[in-house]
C-alpha cells in the first residue's frame, strides 16, 4: 500500500500515543467496573433483605400452554388430521418409596417396554424430584381402565390427558399430508423456539411440515402460584394460546382412495389435477405407509423395515420421483414442431422400424420392429411411432427442443405450495457442458425426442404440463391448500389462484392437431390405449409412454419376461377428460410396469371415471 | 538495529518453554480459571446434567486446541492473510443474507455440508484485523480519510450482521473496529464527529430493529411495565442476584435457578445463577480472572513490536472486556437485553471458539517477538 503522503512514521511518538490511549481505555474500564460493582453492591448488600423476601415470596411462575394444532380437511370437509385425547402415565419420584418395585408392579398391568424405561430413567435424572416424569405415552383405553382400578396401589403414579395427532384415514394421502413427530433439537432451527415451549409435536414432512407455522398457532402463558418446593397450587391468570389454523386441501379423499386402490400392489405414482384452477385432486405415491406410529416415535425396527423396503414406501414419488417421460413427451414435441414450422400436420415420414443419423451406422430402433410405414404427426402420436419423433428431434435440434419444452415447465419446479418437489431435468448442451464437462452428441438429441436419455420429469410436472395442454396454453400453478380457517370460525380464508403466463401459439389449430391425436390414442382403432376408450361415456385424450430403465444392445429384443423385474420399463400415461371440456388431468407412472397402454392407462381411466361419474365437488 | 536481532528460533531456546510452545502462561492460567468456574456454575444451572457438562467440556477442548493452533501462526503471516480473511468473511456474510432472503427468516448459519458455520463469528476477528492492517502502514494518528475508510470497513459488516438479525454480535464487531481506531490515536475532534454520527444513526437503527428487539429496549427502560411478559427475565434475574447476598446461597442451592424461575439460566442469564449461589464474593473472584485476562492482553499490546500487532492486541483485549460487560450489564439490569453470552461460562455457541482463537492471536503476538538488546 502506498502511503498517501510521504510522511515518515515516528515510532517513538506512535508508541507514546498508543500507551496514552491504553491508559485512557483502562481508566474507562475501571469506571465501568465501578458502576457494575456499585450496582451489584446495591443489589446484593444494600437491598439484600428486600430481594431475599422477594425470592422467598416468589410464588408466581410462568408456564407455557401449548396451542391446539390446526386440523386438516380434504376439499369436502372430510377430516384427514385430527387431535385425539391421549393418555400418558406419569410418575412423581418424590412420592414413590421404591421406584424399581413400583415399575415392576406397573409392568404387570401396563405394557412397559425397554425403550420407555430408558427414556424415563434419563428424564428422571434431569428433572427435580417433585416434577412428574412421563413413563408411557398413548395408553390404550383398556390400560387406562386397568390402571384406574389399581390406582390405590400406586401413590405418585398418575394418568394425564393430552392431545395427540391422529390420522383417521391411516395411510391415505400420507405423502401429501406428511406427519408430525416429537420435537428434537434440530427441528426448531429457523423457528421461534419460545413459541414451542410446551409443544410436543412438530411437522416432520409433507403439509404438516410445510405449513408448520400456520398449523401450530401461538403459545399461551399461565401464571401459577407454587409452594416453596415448587409445587403448583393454583392458576392465577392466563393468556390463552391461539390455536393453529385449520387447513382445507384441494385433495378429494374419495378420489385419492380410488386412485390408491387402483394401483393394487404395484409401485408407482399418480397425480390428478383440475386444469381449471390447478387444484391437486389426488396425489398418489405407492406403496404408502401409516403415519400414525411416527407421531409418538416409531419403533426402530418398524422404521428400519420401512426404510429398507425395496419398494421405498417413504419415498414421495409424486413430488420427488424423476422419471424419463418416454413417449408421453410426444404431444409436446409435436406441438413444438408445428409451432416452430419444422413440421406440418400433413407432412409425413416413412418409418422402417429404425432411424439412422446421416453418415452414421447406429440404428435407433422403433418399439415396433417392422415399423409403422408412412406416418404423419397425428398418426405418429396415435401409434406412438418413435422414428417420426427421432426425425423431428434431429430437425429441431436440442436447443429448440429445450427452449420450447421449458414453456411447459419441464426442468423447473412447478411451484406447488408444499415443500420438497424436485425439478426434473430438461437437458441442453449448456447443462451437459456445465455438469458433466462433455460436449452434446447428436445421438442424444435423437433419444431426447422420445423422452429418453438425460430427460427426467416428475409426475407432478407431467400432470401440470398435461393440464396446460388441456387448457390450450393457460398455465396455472398447482396447489394443494385450498383455504385456511381460524379456529372457532366458520369463514374460510381461500388461498389465491396462481395464474401464470399463458403459453401463446402462432396457430390455434396446432392445439387441435395435437389434442385430436391424443383423443385418437384412446379412441381410434390403432391407438396405443384404445382398450380404455371402448366403453367410455366421454372422450379421453391421452398418451402412453414407456420409460426405459435398462439399455438394450443394438440387436437385442426386449422381452419383459426375461428381464429382472427391477430392470423392467416404467409404464406411463398422461390424460385429460372430457377432451372438449377438460375437468381433470392425470399423470400415472407404474414403476417397472412394462407398457404404458396396458398398465398405466387403466389406472388413469379409473381415476377419471371416479372423478367425472362419482360426482365432481 | 537489524544486526542485533537474532533469529526467532534462537530466541525461543533462550527464553524457555512459553516461547517454544507459543503459550502465554498468565493468560492461560486465567482462562483455565474462568473455564473451571464456568463448568461449576453450568452444572448447577443445567440441573446437574452430566451430559450437558460433557458437551461443554468437549467444546472447551476444541476451543483451547484452536487457541494453541492459532498461537503457532506468526503475526507476520497473519498480517499478510488479513485482507483475504476479511474478503472471505464479507462474501460469506453476503451468502448468508441471500440464503436468508430465500428462506424468508433469520439466517446466521451457512451450511457447509460437513459443518454449520456462522460467518459473523469470523468477522469478530476479521474486522479488527482488517482495520489494524489498514492503519498499520501509514503514520498515525489516522487522518480524516483513513477514519472514513476504517469506518466503512467496520460499518459494512456490522450492518450486514444487524440485518441477520444478530444485534449482540454486531455490537461487538462495531466496538472491535472502534477500539482499533481509538488506539491508533484518533483525534478527539474526529472522535466527536464519529460520536455525533453514531447518535444520528440511533433513530435509524431503531427503524431497522425487529419488534422483539424494540420490545427489549422498552422493557429495559421500564421492566415493571410488563412483569410477566418481556420484563420477566430482568426482574427474576435481579431477585436472583439480590437474594444471593455477600456469600451466596451455596452451590446447587439457588432457589431462583433450581426452581425454574430464572429463564435461560444455562445460557445468557448464567451470571444470575453465579450471583445467587456464590454471592458478591463469587462475582469478585470471577471478575478477578476476567481482569487478569484484560490487563494481560493490554500488556501484550503495549509490549508488541509493530503497529499492526499492537493495535490488534489492544482491540482484542478491550473487546473481551466489552463482551463481559454487555452480558453482566444486561443481567444486572444496567443494559438492555441483548443476546450476548457470558464469555467462557454460558453454555453452547460457537462464539467460544472465536474467542479462544482471539487469545491465540494474543499469545502469538507475545511469543513471536524478536529479542531486542537490553
Amino acid at each position: 500500500m502506498i502511503p498517501r503522503k510521504l510522511t515518515l512514521k515516528d515510532h517513538f511518538l506512535e508508541y507514546r500515543l498508543f500507551t496514552n490511549r491504553v491508559i485512557i481505555l483502562l481508566v474507562f474500564c475501571g469506571l465501568i467496573l465501578l458502576a457494575l460493582f456499585s450496582r451489584l453492591f446495591y443489589l446484593q448488600v444494600v437491598a439484600h433483605e428486600h430481594f431475599t423476601t422477594l425470592s422467598e415470596d416468589n410464588r408466581v411462575k410462568l408456564q407455557a400452554i401449548a396451542p391446539n394444532r390446526g386440523l386438516i380437511y380434504d376439499r369436502n370437509g372430510i377430516l384427514l388430521a385430527d387431535n385425539l385425547p391421549s393418555y400418558r402415565l406419569e410418575i412423581t419420584a418424590e412420592q414413590v418409596d421404591d421406584m424399581s418395585a413400583t415399575l415392576a408392579a406397573l409392568g404387570e398391568i401396563i405394557d412397559i417396554r425397554e425403550t420407555d424405561r430408558t427414556r424415563f430413567e434419563k428424564l428422571l435424572r434431569r428433572k427435580p424430584r417433585f416434577e412428574a416424569v412421563p413413563l408411557r405415552f398413548h395408553l390404550s383405553d383398556e390400560e387406562v381402565g386397568r390402571f384406574s382400578v389399581n390406582r390405590h396401589r400406586f401413590p405418585g403414579v398418575d394418568i394425564q390427558a393430552g392431545l395427540a395427532r391422529h390420522y383417521p384415514l391411516g395411510s391415505l394421502a400420507v405423502h401429501a399430508l406428511g406427519y408430525v413427530g416429537r420435537i428434537d433439537e434440530n427441528a426448531l432451527k429457523g423457528l421461534d423456539s419460545s413459541n414451542y415451549n410446551g409443544t410436543t409435536y412438530i411437522g416432520k414432512t409433507g403439509i404438516e411440515k410445510s405449513y408448520e407455522t400456520v398449523l401450530h398457532g401461538e403459545v399461551g402463558v399461565q401464571q401459577v402460584e407454587i409452594t416453596a418446593q415448587g409445587r403448583v397450587l393454583r392458576v392465577l391468570q392466563s393468556t390463552p394460546p391461539v390455536p393453529g389454523r385449520n387447513l382445507y386441501l384441494t385433495l378429494d379423499s374419495r378420489l385419492q382412495d380410488v386412485a390408491e386402490k387402483a394401483f393394487g400392489d404395484k409401485t408407482g405414482t399418480a397425480i390428478a389435477i383440475d386444469p381449471g384452477n390447478g387444484d391437486i385432486l389426488a396425489l398418489v405415491s405407492m406403496p404408502t405407509y401409516d403415519p400414525n406410529p411416527f407421531v409418538n416415535g416409531i419403533e426402530y425396527a418398524d422404521y428400519k423395515a420401512l426404510r429398507d423396503d425395496d419398494k421405498e414406501p417413504l419415498f414421495n414419488r409424486a413430488l420427488r420421483g424423476q422419471y424419463p417421460p418416454g413417449s408421453t413427451i410426444k404431444p409436446f414435441m409435436g406441438l413444438a414442431g408445428l409451432e416452430q414450422g419444422i413440421t406440418t400436420a400433413k407432412s409425413s415420414t416413412y418409418c422402417p422400424g429404425y432411424f439412422m443419423l446421416p453418415g452414421k451406422t447406429r440404428k435407433y430402433r422403433d418399439w415396433k420392429h417392422y415399423g409403422h410405414g408412412t406416418v404423419n404427426l397425428s398418426s405418429a402420436i396415435t401409434q406412438s411411432c418413435d422414428v417420426y419423433f427421432y426425425d423431428l428431434a434431429v430437425s429441431m435440434g436440442i436447443e429448440r427442443i429445450h427452449d420450447y419444452l421449458a414453456h411447459f415447465g419441464f426442468g423447473k419446479l412447478t411451484g406447488i405450495d408444499i415443500q420438497g418437489e424436485l425439478p426434473g431435468l430438461l437437458p441442453s448442451p449448456e447443462w451437459k457442458h456445465a455438469r458433466r464437462g462433455q460436449a452434446w452428441f447428436p445421438g442424444e438429441t435423437v433419444i431426447t425426442g422420445i423422452g429418453q436419455g438425460f430427460f427426467m420429469a416428475t409426475p407432478l410436472q407431467l400432470a401440470v404440463a398435461t393440464a396446460t395442454l388441456a387448457n390450450r396454453g393457460q398455465r396455472i400453478r398447482p396447489s394443494i391448500i385450498r383455504a385456511e380457517q381460524e379456529a372457532g370460525s366458520t369463514a374460510l380464508l381461500p388461498h389465491m389462484l396462481q395464474i401464470e403466463e399463458t403459453l401463446s401459439v402462432q396457430d390455434p389449430k396446432n392445439w387441435d392437431t395435437v389434442i385430436n391425436a391424443m383423443i385418437d390414442v384412446v379412441n381410434s382403432a390403432r391407438g396405443t390405449a384404445r382398450h380404455i376408450g371402448i366403453d367410455s361415456p366421454y372422450k379421453i385424450a391421452g398418451k402412453t409412454g414407456t420409460a426405459q430403465v435398462y439399455g438394450l444392445k443394438q440387436d437385442e429384443k426386449y422381452d419383459a419376461k426375461l428381464i429382472d423385474e427391477k430392470l423392467r420399463d416404467h409404464a406411463l400415461f398422461i390424460a385429460f377428460a372430457p377432451a372438449d371440456n377438460p375437468k381433470i388431468a392425470v399423470a400415472v407412472v407404474v414403476e417397472h410396469g412394462g407398457g404404458g397402454g396396458s398398465v398405466a392407462a387403466p389406472i388413469a381411466r379409473t381415476i377419471i371415471d371416479s372423478y367425472l361419474q362419482g360426482g365432481p365437488t | 538495529m537489524n544486526a542485533v536481532i537474532s533469529s526467532s528460533r534462537e530466541d525461543a531456546s533462550r527464553r524457555g518453554w512459553q516461547y517454544r510452545l507459543h503459550i502465554d502462561a498468565p493468560l492461560l492460567v486465567a482462562l483455565i480459571g474462568v473455564s473451571a468456574i464456568g463448568l461449576l456454575v453450568l452444572y448447577s444451572a443445567g440441573g446437574s446434567d452430566m451430559n450437558l457438562i460433557g458437551r461443554q467440556l468437549l467444546r472447551l477442548c476444541i476451543a483451547f486446541t484452536t487457541m494453541f493452533a492459532v498461537a503457532q501462526v506468526t503475526p507476520r503471516w497473519l498480517q499478510r492473510m488479513t485482507p483475504w480473511v476479511f474478503a472471505t468473511g464479507i462474501l460469506l456474510l453476503l451468502a448468508v443474507l441471500i440464503k436468508g432472503e430465500i428462506s424468508g427468516g433469520a439466517q446466521r448459519w451457512l451450511d457447509l455440508y460437513f459443518v454449520r458455520f456462522q460467518p459473523s463469528e469470523m468477522m469478530k476477528l476479521a474486522v479488527p484485523m482488517m482495520v489494524a492492517w489498514y492503519l498499520a502502514d501509514a503514520p498515525l494518528p489516522p487522518n480524516r480519510f483513513q477514519l472514513l475508510a476504517s469506518s466503512v470497513l467496520t460499518i459494512v459488516p456490522t450492518l450486514m450482521i444487524i440485518k441477520q438479525p444478530d444485534l449482540g454480535t454486531a455490537l461487538l464487531i462495531a466496538s472491535a473496529g472502534f477500539f482499533v481506531l481509538f488506539l491508533a490515536g484518533l483525534q478527539w475532534r474526529l472522535m466527536a464527529i464519529l460520536g455525533g454520527l453514531a447518535a444520528a444513526a440511533a433513530p435509524l437503527l431503531w427503524h431497522f430493529m425487529h419488534d422483539y428487539q424494540r420490545m427489549r429496549v422498552m422493557t429495559f427502560l421500564n421492566p415493571q411495565n410488563d412483569p410477566l411478559g418481556a420484563g420477566y427475565h430482568t426482574i427474576q434475574a435481579e431477585i436472583a442476584i439480590g437474594s444471593g447476598g455477600l456469600f451466596g446461597k451455596g452451590w446447587l442451592n439457588g432457589t431462583q435457578s433450581q426452581l425454574d424461575f430464572l429463564p435461560e439460566r444455562s445460557t445468557d442469564f448464567i451470571f444470575a445463577v453465579l450471583s445467587e449461589e456464590f454471592g458478591f464474593i463469587g462475582i469478585t473472584v470471577l471478575f478477578t480472572c476476567y481482569m487478569v485476562i484484560v490487563i494481560r492482553g493490554t500488556l501484550i499490546a503495549v509490549q508488541a513490536q509493530d503497529t499492526f500487532t499492537r493495535l490488534l492486541a489492544g482491540s482484542l483485549a478491550m473487546t473481551f472486556f466489552v463482551y463481559v460487560i454487555v452480558n453482566t450489564g444486561m443481567v444486572t439490569g444496567l443494559l438492555p437485553v441483548v443476546g450476548v453470552p457470558l464469555p467462557m461460562i454460558s453454555y453452547g455457541g460457537t462464539s467460544i471458539v472465536t474467542l479462544m482463537a482471539g487469545f491465540g492471536i494474543l499469545m502469538s503476538i507475545q511469543t513471536h517477538r524478536k529479542l531486542l538488546p537490553t
